[in-house]
């Protein structure tokens, strides 16, 4: 269980988050909306020790990470798909795994799990990751932190800039991993995978959590999607 | 047996046999390039593999050289001991030196590490008394000996170049097979994405720096008894800057590229110097025409042009 209570943070003097809380529990999606600027993508940040929180807790399954310096944290059970891929694009498919797997010593096992949600890496192994497509290069961002076996997965907007069938790849993918007891904290911008993954939806605005709502009867019509998103 | 490995291989027994087919006057230059070849397999490991671009290494393969010719000279050391004194040496230096220059990056850690290597200069000047400044430390051909074979003459040297060479090859080798060495690699690649993935930055290039200066230690050390000469012009800038060139020439983050480009950059300067006293010249024309058309150097563009295999 990931827990957020009444977190700060920010850029130098700007600050981001104004007592932001949030929980994941496991086997759960949490899914965190907002407009740009809202501090969805700082929060990431801030629970993946890359900036410093001045107020708040966090932890996991009760455990403080803030004490925790940043390359510990991924290695304590987070794993972290950030926007934009950020692969290592020089090496190839099997070496940006290779490199996924052996922070907490994972080995042949927890590969053939993470190319057996994703075939078609498999099936590229030997390209630069560079060359893949968008949705390829997704697939992969998720699968080298899926190499962690991480207990609580956050992902920064992973449909971004996706065709349709990659997007279903991706939330299917991601249903499945839900259901194996991962606890994941999503950030998204399109209401209909939201819709067709959430368990909880929190809605961000300015730096806090205006209203956390259970995806039950909710539509592309309803209210808070226009209120704290804007669509 | 890997390609890769077969081809290491074929490359030290076409160095074993060279010392058989080649003219004498290539013995002792073969010898001194497979020594500066290790300087820049050190060198390579730090920039190369890891993305650390030190304008410092001349201190640590001065700290190996200085470590065996004082081991030898005032301390009476026979050579064995002294050249693993100068290995050892080229690593605690080079540890020291990244425990401080590691708290900065980029164009800072260049500037850091070539301040520590001028002061490590200045120092050999400055203990002139020990070190004879200027003039060095000639190593008599007695204490160049280890047990019967007599490092002084052609072949015994040849050979213990070899052997360094060797050993220095296949550990690299395998440290690019290693998990330490996909760590350094994903640190050149990005150091806050590895950071994500669970690696801490700190540590891997430290580990990195003193293997660095290990293999610049070693090749310091065994100069010194090689070549028998110990002196500050080896820990100038001039000392930093060779083995980066060699590795670019040959090309980065590879493993024969230092090798390759310590055996252009020497028979380069050697050749045309026979030509023409502007012999830098046609260095610096050698290198602008690498820049321009393969900046990933002659390894880095074999790999690029699929020999993907090529570690």
């Amino acid at each position: 269980m990931l827990e957020l209570s009444n977190i700060n943070a920010g850029y130098g003097n700007v600050q981001v988050l104004r007592g932001l809380s949030l929980t994941a529990g496991p086997g759960q999606v949490t899914c965190v909306m907002g407009r740009n600027g809202a501090g969805k993508t700082t929060m990431l940040r801030a629970i993946m020790g890359q900036i410093s929180t001045t107020a708040g807790s966090i932890t996991l399954s009760g455990t403080p990470l803030q004490t925790l310096p940043a390359h510990e944290v991924p290695r304590a059970g987070i794993g972290y798909v950030p926007q934009g891929r950020r692969l290592f694009g020089e090496l190839t498919v099997a070496q940006n795994i290779e490199i996924g797997l052996m922070t907490r010593g994972k080995g042949r096992a927890t590969r053939d799990y993470v190319l057996s949600l994703f075939p078609r890496l498999r099936e590229r192994l030997s390209q630069r990751s560079s060359t893949l497509s968008g949705g390829e290069q997704q697939m992969l961002a998720i699968a080298r932190a899926l190499c962690l076996e991480p207990s609580v997965l956050l992902l920064d907007e992973p449909t971004e800039g996706l065709q349709p069938s990659m997007i279903t790849l991706i939330r299917d993918t991601l249903l499945t991993l839900k259901s194996t007891g991962v606890a994941i904290v999503l950030v998204e911008q399109r209401v209909d995978a939201v819709l067709a993954m959430a368990d909880h939806i929190a809605f961000v605005t300015a730096g806090s959590v205006a209203e956390t709502v259970p995806n039950t009867g909710l539509s592309t019509d309803s209210a808070q999607f226009k209120t704290y998103v804007g669509v | 047996m890997t390609r890769a490995l077969a081809l290491h291989l074929a490359v030290l027994a076409a160095l074993f046999a060279a010392q058989f087919l080649l003219p004498s006057y290539h013995h002792t230059n073969i010898a001194r390039i497979m020594v500066l070849a290790v300087f820049a397999m050190g060198y390579n490991i730090a920039f190369g593999y890891t993305g650390l671009l030190s304008l410092g290494h001349a201190l640590f393969f001065a700290a190996g050289m200085y470590a065996t010719g004082l081991g030898i000279e005032l301390w009476g050391l026979s050579a064995a001991p002294a050249l693993v004194l100068g290995l050892l040496a080229g690593a605690a230096i080079a540890a020291a030196t990244g425990v401080l220059a590691l708290r900065t990056g980029g164009v800072s850690f260049m500037i850091v590490t070539l301040m520590f290597a001028q002061a490590g200069y200045l120092t050999i000047l400055y203990f002139g008394a020990y070190t004879r400044g200027d003039e060095g430390i000639v190593i008599t051909r007695a204490a160049r000996s280890i047990g019967s074979l007599d490092l002084s003459s052609d072949t015994p040297r040849y050979f213990a170049a070899l052997a360094l060479f060797s050993v220095g090859l296949l550990l690299n080798l395998a440290l690019t097979r290693s998990n330490l060495g996909r760590a350094m690699i994903a640190m050149r690649e990005n150091e806050e994405r590895s950071r994500m993935l669970g690696y801490n930055p700190f540590k891997i290039k430290l580990t990195a720096l003193l293997i660095s200066g290990l293999y610049a230690g070693a090749a310091g050390a065994a100069y010194a008894v090689l070549f028998g000469y110990v002196g500050a012009s080896f820990a100038t800038i001039q000392y930093s800057i060779l083995p980066l060139l060699y590795v670019l020439l040959g090309g980065a983050g590879t493993t024969l590229g230092p090798f390759l480009g310590a055996l252009l950059m020497f028979y380069l300067i050697d050749i045309s110097s026979g030509y023409t006293t502007a012999h830098l010249f046609v260095v610096g024309a050698a290198l602008l025409i690498l820049v321009l058309f393969a900046p990933k150097g002659i390894l880095g563009w074999v790999r690029d042009r699929g020999a993907k295999w090529l570690p």
